[in-house]
């Protein structure tokens, strides 16, 4: 059960090979978690998140593969991580590629970040939302970008597919008022990871373990949105900034 | 909501961790029997007026058993004894038997739970130093089983009495007790109040003049630092001021005679809180200003003083729904007992919350007297204090975690009736018959269909 503070005793995390994934199962280990689901595509790297889970305090941790592009699989594989967790505190989904600079038209790179991005996690996300509503409880997290806010010019396939998936989380937890399920989107400046290296440094980066902590707080704030790093909120302010201005400036 | 889920949300008078449970409201004893020999693994367990802090009455996904409908008081016999449907509150209770010179035997700080509730935390009183628990005043209790309905006594499987006297709801749904009152003769106290600028001073204070006094509770100011200042200033000793209060029921001849009539009943709240409170009213400013306020008000000594029963026991009850001066965040109340050898838990617990800057409330002090059979009762003799936090202080979570070590250090225990974050490994250490009350809940629930919010949390399934 989650506690007052919202900690987890159980969590599935959807991508669970990441950096960030990594920083904040850390972070949850030191206060409540102890029964750990992580799901991802590569085995041998969910081996290794699985043991660094263990490292960090989680009990009983177990994996789930899945193949972020095919859709058709997504519930599937959220049934599994819920029939091996038991009871699930809090699912974060940690999914989606992060395209580099996309400036050609390539259809099917296109296809591959759309629906690593968007599809796959909003049909996991709603088998997660409909196995928590039976549930009675549970604590949806789903790590958002700066770049769902306002899409940048350079990184729009990506940019459009995590505003997408941000907007359709926020819907989805209005959607599930009143089932005791909360869907929190945490947004988040760049952090310096796996899908990061070789990009240069922005403004609002941040940092997983800096993730880490804002996600473990948010658990407790109960908020819908959650910014990381805080300053990163003024970001929403470049939605006033005309299309045609917005075009020129440098991603 | 989407199609398909019924239910409503629960919490905890906290506030905080609602869960959605499907909620019934059974007629009588032989319904409830049925609802819990239907009930399957998502659980079932029995809610009364939801003032346990935490999530001991509510049940996510399962079934929560709201006992409202199981109301209703005998009259009190010769012997001080009265059958009580345990969807009654204490308040119905009183009005109906106070007139009558009958009062309860032991009385939390507010008279809205009910009967079952009070047996499932086996609440305390200002009188446990020499009155015990409150089911050390329960001669027999009803309790519907996933087994059929079980009328229990000291005598007669005591062994489930003493797991349902503390038991958090996890034995089955009291359904009925019967309770040996107080017979009192007026509805006044007289009560000695004194000031102390520090724990130590109140501690022994309560150590020594305690027995001389039916009631007994301090005060105690946790809201450290302003006010350190201040009393270091005048060379004083800063954390933990306090105000102790003792007393007892007045009786007629004690009393001027226009005060001799015979007791009433309490009055109705006259004040309430709105449903939406702004952010942030009970902050650090605001509350180091009331407990201020509060601590000048106090007389430095002062004896024999008659006060209305109804202040004297219940202050809250005069405001409804106070909880939500708390905001959407909620807040949550720590309460822990330690041995009467580890005082000092109480201090430094005192001092790691003023040191840490964390905003609360008066705490309240108290002696406990002996223990209960019961394997999950809360007090033990020695020490208890009792505290409210709000919600979203900084850094409260692992500070109340070191506090959970202090105390299970010193063979002390927290209460499960205010809880809402202790650790499993942890309740172990602190309620160490816990064994006991499985046992129980296997013979009577072979199904393991009881179950709450808070017994999934702790490990108790």
């Amino acid at each position: 059960m989650l506690d007052a503070f919202g900690q987890p005793q159980s969590a599935v995390v959807l991508g669970g090979t990441s950096d960030l994934a990594g920083a904040v199962v850390r972070a949850l280990a030191q206060r409540r978690l102890r029964t750990l689901v992580l799901a991802g595509r590569d085995e041998e790297r969910l081996r290794s998140a699985a043991s660094s889970a263990v490292a960090a305090g989680a009990e009983r941790v177990s994996t789930v593969r899945f193949d972020a592009q095919d859709v058709s699989d997504a519930a599937r594989a959220v049934d599994e991580c819920f029939d091996v967790a038991g009871p699930v505190d809090l699912l974060l989904l940690a999914v989606g590629v992060l395209s580099h600079r996309q400036d050609e038209l390539d259809s099917s790179a296109t296809a591959e970040v759309v629906t690593a991005t968007y599809s796959w996690p909003a049909v996991a996300l709603t088998r997660a939302a409909s196995r928590m509503s039976e549930q009675g409880y549970g604590r949806i997290v789903v790590l958002s970008s700066l770049v769902a806010v306002r899409v940048p010019r350079h990184n729009f396939v990506y940019g459009s597919a995590k505003a997408g998936l941000d907007a359709f989380s926020i819907g989805l937890g209005d959607a599930l008022s009143g089932t005791g399920v909360i869907v929190q989107v945490v947004r988040l400046g760049r952090a310096p990871t796996k899908m990061t290296e070789g990009l240069p440094g922005a403004p609002l980066s941040t940092t997983p373990e800096a993730v880490a902590d804002a996600v473990v707080a948010g658990l407790e704030s109960r908020a819908q949105v959650v910014w990381v790093p805080p300053a990163a909120r003024w970001v929403a302010l470049a939605r006033l900034v005309p299309q045609s201005l917005w075009r020129r400036i440098p991603g | 909501m989407p199609d398909g889920f019924r239910g409503q949300l629960l919490s905890g008078w906290g506030r905080a961790g609602a869960t959605r449970a499907d909620v019934q409201t059974p007629p009588d004893a032989d319904a409830i029997v049925d609802l819990l020999s239907e009930a399957d693994g998502r659980g079932i367990v029995a809610r009364g007026l939801g003032r346990s802090y935490g999530d001991a009455a509510q049940c996510a996904g399962g079934t929560v058993v709201d006992t409202v409908r199981l109301a209703g008081a005998g009259a009190v016999d010769a012997s001080g004894e009265v059958e009580v449907a345990a969807g009654t509150s204490l308040d119905t209770l009183v009005r109906h038997s106070v007139p009558d010179g009958w009062f309860l035997p032991v009385t939390p700080g507010t008279r809205q739970v009910t009967v079952g509730g009070a047996i499932a935390s086996d609440v305390h009183g200002k009188n446990h130093h020499v009155d015990g628990g409150f089911c050390r005043h329960v001669t027999a209790m009803t309790i519907a089983t996933p087994t059929g309905l079980r009328r229990v006594s000291h005598a007669q499987d005591g062994e489930l009495f003493w797991a349902t006297a503390g038991g958090m709801g996890l034995t089955g749904v009291v359904t009925s007790a019967r309770l040996r009152m107080l017979e009192v003769d007026t509805d006044r106290m007289l009560v000695d109040t004194d000031r102390f600028v520090d724990l130590d001073g109140v501690m022994s204070a309560m150590e020594g003049g305690d027995d001389r006094y039916r009631y007994s509770v301090a005060w105690v100011d946790c809201s450290g630092p302003v006010r350190a200042k201040a009393s270091r200033a005048r060379g004083r000793p800063g954390v933990g001021r306090a105000v102790l209060t003792r007393g007892d029921h007045a009786r007629a001849e004690d009393l001027p005679s226009r005060l001799r009539s015979a007791p009433s009943p309490p009055g109705r709240p006259r004040l309430g809180v709105p449903r939406c409170v702004p952010r942030g009213i009970l902050n650090r400013a605001s509350i180091a200003a009331f407990n201020e306020a509060w601590y000048r008000r106090a007389p430095a000594h002062r004896e024999a003083e008659v006060q209305p029963m109804w202040r004297f026991f219940h202050p809250l009850d005069g405001v409804a729904d106070w909880n939500r001066l708390y905001g959407r965040a909620g807040f949550l109340q720590y309460q822990f007992a330690v041995p009467p050898s580890s005082g000092d838990v109480v201090t430094a617990v005192v001092r790691e919350l003023s040191a840490r800057r964390i905003p609360s409330f008066l705490a309240v002090l108290k002696r406990f007297g002996p223990s209960s059979p019961g394997p999950l009762s809360f007090p033990i003799p020695g020490w208890t204090l009792a505290l409210d936090v709000p919600l979203g202080a900084e850094g409260l979570a692992a500070c109340l975690d070191r506090l959970d070590e202090m105390v299970a250090e010193s063979n002390g225990r927290v209460y499960l009736a205010k809880d809402s974050r202790l650790r499993p490994d942890v309740l172990a250490v602190m309620y160490p018959r816990l064994a006991e009350l499985s046992s129980v809940r296997r013979r009577v629930d072979p199904g393991g269909v009881v179950r709450s919010d808070l017994s999934r949390r702790l490990g108790l399934d």
